[in-house]
């Protein structure tokens, strides 16, 4: 059987991670390499790179970053942030990502998902969604969630799984930061409306809410940032707890 | 021990490259006849679709190489389906070595299958020390049947072909370059063969 998916999930800036990372036996906790290795030998199904960098400097420091976690790293890995062109994907891929995510790039533009869908293939495209709940009204942001749009988030998924994503990250703006779980209702609806797998971000907290969002959320895979971060979950702790739960986990 | 990977302009070459680093060889790419020829392993990787990646290998006249190969073969995801008869994508016929079609799954599945599967039914020294439902990574759309030549099968909605064996090629629809240890293994046991 396939299996659910839980994905770690690194902010970077300048090449570098910046959310604070606690992990007792590693020197550099900065050094977003030694973090990955880390992650795959704990577990983790895949990771996703988030790089925040907000200069174009930057972003060359990220493709050097990500050519050393391919060399180094024998899990998949997503690389997002700041993504707009065939041009930024085909760096990306050249280093080594297995898959890149784009957001705000993709709702100026949504041909782009065509586009790189079309050169690259599917299976290489994430759309990440970022969207708020607002008087019952599930409505798609812009800018790391800073800036609203008309869109309306079911709306806006099954487009981009039309235009040829190969998967949504749908990140729940009122869930994320919170640790209260995530936003299994829309996760739900989402992935029984959508035939590419759906990745649910934002609100875990505890154990019981990545098995929540597997059984209620029927989500295809879970990320979370600082509960691993922390050490607050420990990746195998999890997976055989979802596994107790009867939910198919690789370990 | 010389490895080469068919460079054929057709997707993520560079991890399976490292790959092989990892495991202290040195793999070259290339698309060069002679080097091909002379390669202790030959690697036949592919992302994308079936028919573009068809006529890359028309292009550069490797369609009729791959099939004269004596040394160990590997196709990797596409590279593996593009070695069988014939493929749903794009209606594209294949090299034919491994009698059997590849189709695409139903639309009744999420599709791409992405993420990890088991693999079970294990037939092969490719498999060397690798447990009977070991897990391996996967991202496909397409899958081959299943047929005398699988050496591995996977179960997404139904049974399918994720390994295949026939003489001296070898085809697998996972990436061991991106499937932990168990993948690494493979890779090792490919080398090895």
């Amino acid at each position: 059987m396939l299996t659910k998916r839980i994905i770690p999930c690194l902010d970077i800036k300048n090449g570098r991670t910046v959310k604070g990372v606690n992990f007792v036996n590693l020197i550099d906790a900065g050094d977003p390499v030694a973090l990955a290795k880390q992650y795959a030998e704990k577990g983790a199904d895949e990771l996703v790179f988030l790089d925040i960098s907000a200069t174009l400097e930057a972003r060359k420091t990220t493709l050097d970053m990500v050519l050393r976690v391919a060399e180094q790293v024998n899990i998949p890995f997503t690389v997002g942030g700041g993504i707009s062109s065939i041009e930024d994907v085909d760096a990306l891929l050249k280093c080594g990502a297995d898959k890149v995510s784009i957001n705000s790039s993709a709702i100026k533009r949504p041909g782009l998902i065509n586009e790189l869908s079309n050169k690259f293939g599917s299976q290489c495209i994430v759309v990440a969604i970022d969207a708020k709940q607002i008087n019952k009204q599930w409505k798609v942001h812009l800018a790391g969630g800073s800036i609203p749009t008309d869109l309306d988030l079911f709306d806006w998924a099954k487009e981009v799984e039309q235009r040829g994503a190969g998967e949504i990250l749908f990140t729940s703006m009122n869930n994320d930061g919170t640790k209260d779980g995530f936003a299994n209702e829309a996760l739900a609806q989402l992935s029984t409306t959508l035939n590419i797998p759906l990745i649910a971000s934002g609100g875990a907290g505890s154990v019981q809410h990545f098995v929540d969002t597997f059984k209620v959320g029927k989500s295809d895979a879970a990320l979370a940032a600082s509960v691993f971060h922390f050490g607050e979950i420990e990746i195998k702790d999890l997976k055989e707890e979802l596994r107790k739960n009867n939910i198919e986990v690789r370990l | 021990m010389k490895v080469v990977i068919i460079d054929y302009g057709a997707g993520n070459i560079k991890s399976i490259q490292f790959a092989f680093k990892r495991l202290g060889v040195d793999a070259i790419l290339s698309n060069q006849p002679e080097e091909i020829i002379a390669a202790d392993r030959v690697i036949f990787p592919g992302v994308g679709e079936a028919s573009s990646a068809i006529s890359m290998l028309k292009e550069s006249g490797l369609d009729g190489l791959i099939p004269k190969l004596k040394q160990p073969v590997l196709g990797i995801c596409l590279g593996m389906q593009l070695l069988c008869n014939d493929t749903e994508e794009g209606q594209t016929k294949g090299l034919g070595i491994f009698d059997t079609s590849v189709k695409r799954f139903s639309k009744d599945l999420k599709v791409p299958q992405m993420g990890w599967n088991t693999i079970t039914g294990l037939k092969s020294n490719l498999f060397k020390g690798i447990n009977d439902n070991a897990f391996m990574y996967l991202v496909h759309s397409y899958y081959a049947e299943n047929c005398e030549q699988a050496i591995a099968t996977t179960s997404y909605g139904f049974e399918y072909a994720s390994a295949l064996e026939h003489d001296n090629f070898y085809g697998v629809q996972f990436h061991p370059e991106k499937s932990a240890s168990a993948g690494e293994l493979l890779l090792k046991n490919f080398l090895e063969l």
